[in-house]
């Protein structure tokens, strides 16, 4: 209560940031704000990832520019933008695995944080089971009973390279889950799944969000069966193009320009 | 059997042992050609061993260390291609040591290089058998203690940072394990020879093993055997014991081979 009111001062008080929209092109912040900012954050304990206002370069390249990003306690945020468009690099912010070379990265003290990688190859010289793929997560947490969440036990005893690319995806899930995450990460999860996977996929992680109430922030490039599966949604490329309900984000000029409208008005039964 | 062939036999063993596991990682992380630039930068130490009058197997291994460090820092200045950079680094680190010691036989100092490019294992020494088996029980103990950790991030290293492994520290003590390793077993197969002896029984035991811990296992299991073959053909025939053991090993990988179709 008292992190909220001082949150909505905060907000009250620095018109720049008054609107949870606008944000993009607002630039640097001063230190008194991110502090006062960052104490808001450590009170308001919904908010479990904030990336404010962070900008990555590789090389004289923009790879991000000026992007903001909340991830909150039981809701599903989909990054979507084409390829190249960096959001596996603000993954890797969330993550921790890349430090921005401008702005800031608040995670939640104390937050456990699940991954699911985009596709995992793993090489045939090596030889491991799927039991002995998940068991390497070194948590104490019951597998059988994540394996049976996510449909996988019939799996267990097989060789790894020997599974679809669905079900090593779901492996790859049930891998995150073992974590027991307040915050559940998913690089491009239907990738190399067939159609009628993908929906199951999505199925699953929405039931997955229901039960465990955690955040969830996952990439595609996919956009109508994902819109269907999610809450919010940020349209990436490089900076930030355009955010909000998905409703509202198709009908945004700027996602129209990126994505054309013929994807937009392709009615996908699902 | 004579006192120096048990010598021997105990020798090749125990580092056919270590480099069962060991070897099984570098096949996994595909760093065969690391091993075998860190093994050509031995000759180097052994160079530098006779220069300050130091026991070679620790020149060896600071060699060995010193170059793997290198190789981590000119890695992440990313100019060249991975494989370009160690075969650069192998031929020079292997050039520099023979111009050493070609200078130090100019100066009268009287070395078997034949033995120390492709082993001598009947001459093995009490003292060497303490290094192999002394460093060999540390490596054992160091691997069975980051095993989880180095398997998860040889499978994804993003995934295993986030699983809070600590990928750097843990990437750092398996390059000072090969080091050692290579350090050790440098006497036994020869230092041209060594990372054959870490790769080929890891090959072989891919075909029979469902688990990564059964093929380390299996992987030790088959280079002790290449150990005792080679070193009886070794001693039957009268040809030198370092090809001899890497034949055996092989003709074993061979056999596997015939298993897995």
């Amino acid at each position: 209560m008292v992190g909220f009111v001082a949150w909505w001062v905060s907000l009250s008080l620095y018109p720049p940031y008054a609107c949870k929209f606008c944000r993009v092109g607002r630039a640097i912040a001063k230190p008194t704000i991110s502090t006062l900012r960052f104490f808001c954050f450590m009170f308001s304990n919904n908010i479990l990832v904030k990336v404010q206002n962070i900008s990555v370069k590789i090389q004289g390249n923009d790879i991000l520019d000026n992007i903001s990003l909340d991830v909150e306690r039981g809701r599903i945020v989909t990054l979507i933008g084409p390829n190249g468009a960096g959001k596996s690099t603000l993954v890797r912010i969330v993550l921790g695995l890349v430090k921005p070379n401008y702005g800031s990265v608040f995670r939640q003290t104390g937050i456990r944080i699940g991954y699911m990688p985009q596709n995992l190859s793993i090489d045939p010289i090596l030889p491991i089971t799927v039991i002995g793929f998940l068991r390497l997560s070194r948590v104490k947490t019951d597998i059988q009973q994540v394996v049976a969440e996510v449909g996988i036990s019939h799996l267990l005893d097989r060789p790894i390279q020997k599974i679809s690319g669905g079900e090593m995806q779901r492996v790859l899930l049930a891998r995150a889950l073992l974590r027991e995450p307040d915050l559940l990460v998913l690089d491009e999860p239907i990738q190399g799944v067939d159609i009628t996977g993908q929906s199951e996929l999505y199925e699953l992680i929405s039931k997955i969000r229901q039960e465990r109430g955690c955040g969830i922030l996952m990439v595609s490039h996919d956009l109508h069966l994902v819109m269907a599966a999610t809450d919010y949604v940020v349209c990436l490329n490089k900076h930030l193009c355009c955010s909000g309900h998905p409703e509202a984000v198709t009908k945004d000029p700027a996602y129209l320009k990126l994505f054309g409208t013929a994807i937009y008005t392709h009615k996908h039964k699902s | 059997m004579d006192d120096f062939l048990w010598r021997a036999l105990l020798a090749g063993v125990g580092i056919a042992l270590i480099a069962g596991p060991l070897g099984c990682f570098i096949v996994w992380r595909r760093m065969a050609y690391f091993g075998d630039t860190l093994a050509h930068s031995a000759l180097l130490g052994i160079a530098l061993g006779f220069l300050i009058n130091l026991n070679l197997m620790f020149s060896t291994l600071i060699v060995c260390v010193v170059i793997a460090l290198l190789l981590v820092i000119l890695k992440s200045q990313k100019g060249l291609a991975n494989d370009t950079l160690l075969g650069i680094l192998a031929h020079s680190t292997l050039s520099l040591g023979l111009v050493a010691l070609a200078f130090l036989q100019n100066d009268g100092l009287r070395i078997d290089l034949y033995g120390y490019l492709f082993g001598d294992l009947l001459a093995v020494t009490r003292s060497d058998l303490y290094w192999i088996y002394g460093g060999g029980s540390l490596i054992l103990l160091g691997l069975i203690r980051v095993w989880q950790s180095l398997l998860s991030i040889t499978l994804h290293e993003e995934l295993a940072q986030v699983e809070a492994v600590p990928v750097v520290w843990i990437h750092l003590l398996f390059m000072l394990m090969v080091a050692l390793v290579i350090a050790i077993a440098m006497k036994i197969v020869g230092i041209l020879l060594i990372t054959s002896l870490l790769i080929i029984p890891a090959a072989a035991a891919r075909n029979f093993a469902r688990t990564p811990e059964q093929m380390a296992f299996l992987a030790s299991l088959i280079g002790s055997l290449a150990v005792v073959v080679g070193l009886y053909m070794s001693w039957h025939w009268d040809i030198p014991t370092g090809p001899s053991v890497v034949l055996a090993a092989s003709c074993l990988f061979i056999l596997s081979l015939i298993r897995a179709r």
